[in-house]
């Protein structure tokens, strides 16, 4: 397949020139041209007013899969200790979702001790069944182990979907198994659906620093995996008392070796936990130097709140980074989000765009961070919250 | 020892302007760059060749332009790069990018430590780390944030996992994914930059790094861009402007209201 621009039908309107995100088309000779940087993601076809943007030659086709054997929606139920993680919850949520278009059952896939608290739990939220494999040793992440038990799981029991939740854990292991079972993995989706002619799942990811979305399938390949953005999508809610089936597979009998051993852990000082914060007040470029946190942090503890950053104000090196909200940090979504001196570059609402109540606090009427706010204050962030600070240790 | 440092060319995506009236982005001027947390896997190289002694050589996939993220790394003191570049690995996805990175690694032969930098910052998958490991058959240590020592035949390091940290032991060879905390990447030198200038860059097709023609470009990609738009951003709020004074009592009650003052 290649993209080619017609030269009778272009007129150099330079409309595709700012709709390529990689920056592929050149005008020449007041014709658009595309240069080798072509991903061939189509993008520019659909914009272009005089349709002179062609798709040339098919894409090969080729399955050499029984897609129809693959049946089933699997989600990586991650644990920690023992317990299942809120994550766990997100992935059936969405799972659950995708099975009223895909009619398929729901599955839970856990790696850990106590394997049928797990699976009760999951039952008890909506999961048809939960497939463990129950070790001690794997309330541990270890890389190979874990690829090497997903990869013969999804052998053995063929899944139409495998999901993960973004976490550092799912980034590193569910892309090897993917690589292994030489299939397609989507990373950091926002959101999932079930297309629902070709019922095909539809991966919705942001990209480009989020300043775009993309819609992204795996047509040929099972299963279709994708890893799913921490707090990007809703948790299942208790259901009442339901049954399930656990199906069990001996952990001795996958024969896992880890090529890589652990020798010691760490535990970091109790860090912030910003997602699972229900107040977040964010400090960004506009507070000029680190020791100017402080007024932040007073606000933030006044109010209950933890402490928040942009990617500026880390880069800066005022705050370390477990504190950076947006698409390189974390996406939060808590109740009351209060960003103080943050412009609102779009890798930062990425971030925090869908939090529950947004006030903003900055001088410059035009910052982009207004676009999202709920309640927009503009005013210099030195004069309103000390001010704010008084009026609240007073009252 | 060789070390082998897998480096992109990225748009420099924070950059990106949004035309008001068309809401287009503005692309025009918008510089490309080397994918920002790369500087710290080319430093890493550069700090273990220094600890540790061997070669470093950086590689990127990319179209002839990403020529010029590995004359960076040369200036940067990068010993040798090779650019892998043919239209037949257009539209590449995270599977087929990784396996032509395996075959250009494969074919420079005899490495010890492969290191990436955790994502780029255009996709930000972090997936290709992982994936190339696999196509490798070696082991992958993810969010590397120290490395301790490198011996004969071992690596011992340490790495963020969400709420801990690892220390971990692994055989070489091994592929790291590193984290900003691993280092403070170092500003090229004029003797580099004289270096990076002159430096043979070898481009290598497909034909030069081989392999099997279905694993590459969009045929040996399972996903598939179906799709591409802006994201809607729009809340229907209201913005005061004000007295500090004012503003601050706003904000009180606002508080107030929410129930949190």
């Amino acid at each position: 397949m290649e993209i080619k621009v017609n030269k009778e039908k272009c007129t150099g309107c330079k409309i595709c020139v700012d709709v390529c995100p990689s920056g592929a088309i050149e005008i020449q000779n007041e014709k658009a041209y595309i240069n080798e940087k072509c991903t061939l993601c189509k993008l520019c076809v659909s914009e272009c007013p005089v349709n002179a943007i062609e798709v040339i030659g098919e894409e090969k086709k080729v399955s050499t899969l029984d897609l129809s054997k693959y049946k089933g929606i699997w989600f990586f139920a991650e644990q920690k200790k023992g317990k299942l993680s809120h994550v766990a919850y997100e992935l059936l949520g969405i799972s659950l979702k995708l099975a009223r278009t895909l009619e398929e059952e729901v599955c839970g896939v856990y790696f850990g001790s106590k394997g049928e608290d797990a699976a009760k739990e999951l039952f008890g939220r909506g999961a048809d069944k939960v497939y463990v494999v129950e070790d001690t040793s794997l309330d541990e992440f270890r890389q190979d182990i874990y690829v090497c038990l997903m990869t013969e799981l999804v052998k053995k029991y063929k899944p139409n979907i495998v999901l993960a939740s973004a976490t550092m854990i799912g980034r590193s292991f569910l892309p090897q198994t993917a690589a292994r079972l030489k299939t397609g993995l989507t990373a950091d989706c926002t959101d999932l659906a079930i297309d629902p002619e070709t019922k095909l799942l539809q991966q919705i990811r942001p990209t480009y620093g989020g300043n775009l979305m993309a819609k992204i399938i795996c047509e040929n390949h099972r299963p279709q995996m994708a890893t799913i953005r921490p707090k990007a999508v809703e948790e299942a809610k208790p259901v009442g008392n339901r049954n399930g089936t656990i199906v069990r597979d001996d952990f001795t009998s996958f024969n896992a070796t880890c090529r890589v051993d652990l020798i010691s852990k760490q535990e970091v000082e109790q860090t912030i936990d910003l997602q699972e914060a229900e107040i977040i007040v964010s400090g960004g470029r506009g507070l000029g130097d680190g020791k100017n946190f402080d007024m932040i942090r007073k606000l933030a503890k006044l109010i209950g709140g933890a402490v928040g950053s942009s990617r500026a104000a880390v880069d800066a090196g005022w705050i370390p980074y477990p504190h950076q909200v947006g698409q390189t940090g974390k996406t939060v979504k808590p109740k009351i989000y209060i960003a103080c001196g943050i412009s609102g570059a779009i890798q930062h609402l990425a971030g925090m765009s869908t939090s529950d109540y947004i006030i903003a606090i900055n001088k410059d009427p035009n910052a982009p961070i207004f676009k999202v706010a709920n309640l927009g204050i503009v005013g210099d962030i030195f004069e309103v919250i000390p001010k704010l600070i008084q009026k609240l240790e007073s009252k | 020892m060789k070390y082998i440092v897998c480096i992109k060319q990225v748009p420099d995506t924070m950059d990106v302007k949004v035309d008001p009236e068309t809401k287009r982005i503005v692309r025009e001027g918008v510089p490309s760059i080397m994918n920002p947390y790369d500087y710290y896997a080319v430093e890493e190289a550069l700090r273990l060749k220094e600890r540790f002694g061997g070669t470093t050589i950086a590689i990127s996939m990319g179209p002839p332009q990403a020529e010029a993220v590995l004359r960076e790394s040369i200036s940067l003191g990068i010993d040798e790069a090779y650019l892998l570049s043919d239209r037949a690995f257009a539209g590449s996805d995270t599977l087929a990018t990784s396996y032509t990175l395996s075959q250009a690694i494969k074919k420079i032969g005899d490495f010890s430590i492969i290191l990436c930098g955790r994502e780029a910052m255009d996709g930000s998958t972090g997936q290709v780390g992982p994936e190339l490991a696999e196509h490798l058959e070696i082991p992958v240590i993810t969010y590397v944030s120290k490395i301790i020592n490198v011996a004969e035949n071992q690596m011992e390091c340490v790495r963020l996992l969400e709420d801990h940290y690892e220390t971990l032991k692994s055989p070489l060879p091994v592929l790291i994914t590193v984290i900003k905390e691993i280092n403070e990447p170092r500003l090229p030198s004029l003797k580099g930059m004289l270096k990076a200038k002159k430096a043979q860059i070898p481009t290598w097709t497909k034909q030069d790094i081989g392999g099997n023609d279905a694993q590459f470009g969009q045929d040996g990609s399972p996903t598939k861009v179906v799709e591409i738009w802006r994201p809607e951003i729009k809340k229907e709020g209201k913005i005061v402007t004000g007295e500090p004074d004012e503003l601050a009592e706003i904000l009180f009650q606002e508080l107030k209201k929410l129930g949190v003052a």
